[in-house]
């Protein structure tokens, strides 16, 4: 089955990618299985300057699912132009840049930066980080900053496709999804972590230095199939889902609901090679179900009238 | 690059470690081998059993205590939710495995060298004195909470000079620490190599006294990880220059010198 996909200017040969903070530079899954078997690669959250990231400890494992505060810990976004891209098989993979910035100036001063660059297939707008005092999930639940920093990427970004992910931290998804699609954007991503917590009653101390962490895994998996099919419903541009995707079966839920493609993260951790078969898994399944293509499947969620 | 793969391998047998059996919850996972070219003691694996499904997501890391052609040998205790689930796998049941990965201890044939290990940290130092090429060079102490018959000691004891020390009631830890700074001070004293693996605080010991008498010494670091590779950068700790680095590409096995506990 034709599994390739195309929108907003940017092609993956197939619909799964890797989602940022799970996959490091992809260079570090490359003893693990074939990196041009994958749609894309969202390399891990880049600043202009490099960043030590949240004191430790920084993760914690919670059922079918888990908390992480790292805070953007990444050598700057020089260092990947320089050491990690070269290094990536580009060509054949779709690389995005996921970029982290403190205001809608710098921002757009990262968008330049990444804006000139040949390997950087498109670059994700980080507005959803909830481990990060500056910026971070400030951005992402105020409909307004959403829009500036997406009209501040974009207007740097040359002709790179603007991808904004989205938290799920919001009273109204939909809101923020309109309020990124009027800045510009050629596409959104959902969704990012749900803010958790956990605690020790024997120590009486909180299990992430941060107190605060994002939650990810399949336990938030219903709440992101949620949020994207609000999105999809919400705006024209495209969508890509995350949250939770552990099986084949699973990404196909997202696209039923009328994602483009997916996201694949903290399975990227159950083992280091899941995300490299995932995408025939999804083929082979699709025939199984019936499906005549993957356009064909794709929104075909029938909703009660 | 070298293959690190990952595997679908079965459980070859799972068996209760000393005398004392199930008393201090030891036990050794022997898993098939999944074609690995060789590894080096220190080096780690994640495993993550089948049987987990989504409950427990992530793999648990493991030094590997020792290993052939047919098989991989890991010494672990059950204490957590994850530790206890392996206990419980039977032979034929199927495991995901990765490695091996991180960087192993420094092997100086002719050098004296000490091993220091705190409870499970005996764990690598099985594999340490079986591939050392003049095993009449180690040296092994092990400090202790648990009955010794409930570590595999008496395995190395046959190979290796040995010394171990209960640590019963609170006094007896401040003996353990004055045996440790006479033990590290003879092995700064005669040029000699530390090597060490067990809880941060015993690390902690071996890297003050490391740098009181200017011992060359290792540690092995056990920090939580959930991916293994290098990505999740939730297991990191400082270098010596206050960088975050990565304990499980990184290490498990830095200089003491080189990093903040």
């Amino acid at each position: 089955m034709d599994m390739q996909v195309n929108f907003g200017g940017l092609f993956l040969k197939n619909p799964v990618m890797t989602a940022s903070g799970t996959f490091g530079f992809g260079l570090e899954f490359a003893p693990y299985g074939d990196l041009k078997r994958l749609g894309g690669i969202v390399a891990k959250g880049l600043s202009l300057k490099p960043r030590e990231g949240n004191p430790m400890p920084r993760i914690a494992e919670t059922p079918c699912g888990m908390l992480n505060a790292i805070g953007i810990q990444n050598p700057g976004v020089e260092h990947f132009v320089t050491k990690a891209l070269p290094a990536l098989p580009w060509k054949d993979v779709a690389v995005v840049a996921n970029l982290y910035a403190c205001d809608a100036e710098e921002f757009g001063e990262l968008a330049g930066v990444l804006a000139g660059e040949e390997g950087v297939a498109a670059l994700e707008v980080n507005v959803s980080c909830p481990n990060v005092k500056e910026g971070g999930i400030a951005f992402g639940q105020d409909p307004a900053q959403i829009g500036r920093v997406t009209e501040a990427v974009k207007k740097r970004a040359g002709n790179k496709h603007v991808m904004v992910k989205l938290s799920p931290n919001v009273t109204d998804i939909a809101v923020c999804a309109r309020a990124a699609a009027e800045g510009g954007a050629d596409s959104l991503s959902l969704i990012n972590t749900l803010s958790g917590m956990a605690v020790d009653i024997r120590n009486r101390k909180p299990r992430i230095a941060n107190v605060i962490a994002g939650l990810s895994g399949p336990a938030i998996k219903p709440v992101a199939l949620r949020c994207v099919h609000q999105a999809v419903r919400a705006v024209d541009i495209p969508v890509v889902g995350i949250g939770g995707i552990a099986s084949a079966e699973d990404a196909l839920e997202f696209l039923l609901v009328g994602a483009q493609a997916v996201q694949v993260g903290t399975a990227n951790f159950l083992r280091p090679d899941f995300a490299f078969g995932l995408a025939d898994e999804m083929a082979a399944l699709l025939e199984t179900i019936g499906a005549a293509s993957l356009d064909e499947f794709r929104g075909s969620l029938q909703l009660p009238l | 690059m070298s293959l690190r793969n990952c595997r679908n391998v079965k459980v070859l047998e799972v068996s209760p470690v000393g005398q004392s059996k199930t008393a201090g919850g030891f036990f050794e996972l022997r898993l098939e081998n999944p074609d690995w070219d060789g590894w080096k003691p220190g080096q780690f694996v994640m495993i993550r059993p089948a049987s987990w499904e989504l409950d427990m997501l992530w793999a648990r890391p493991f030094s590997i205590s020792s290993g052939d052609k047919a098989s991989v040998s890991l010494l672990i205790q059950a204490v957590g939710r994850g530790t206890r689930r392996i206990a419980e796998l039977r032979p034929g049941d199927t495991v995901a495995m990765w490695g091996p990965l991180g960087n192993s201890f420094a092997v100086e044939p002719d050098t004296p060298t000490l091993l220091l290990a705190g409870g499970i940290g005996i764990a690598p130092f099985r594999g340490y004195v079986e591939q050392h090429p003049h095993p009449e060079n180690l040296a092994l102490f092990l400090a202790h909470r648990l009955p010794l018959d409930c570590y595999p000691y008496e395995l190395l004891s046959k190979t290796v000079s040995s010394r171990c020390m209960l640590e019963a009631k609170p006094s007896d830890l401040n003996c353990i620490i004055d045996t440790m700074r006479e033990l590290i001070r003879e092995y700064a004293d005669k040029g000699g190599l530390v090597l060490s693996c067990g809880p941060t605080p015993f690390m902690r010991t071996v890297q003050r006294f490391a740098a009181e008498f200017g011992a060359r010494a290792q540690v092995s670091l056990e920090n939580r990880m959930a991916c293994g590779v290098g990505a999740c950068l939730g297991c990191v700790t400082k270098d010596g220059e206050g960088h975050h680095v990565q304990v499980c590409t990184r290490g498990p096995v830095f200089w003491a010198d080189k990093v903040e506990l």
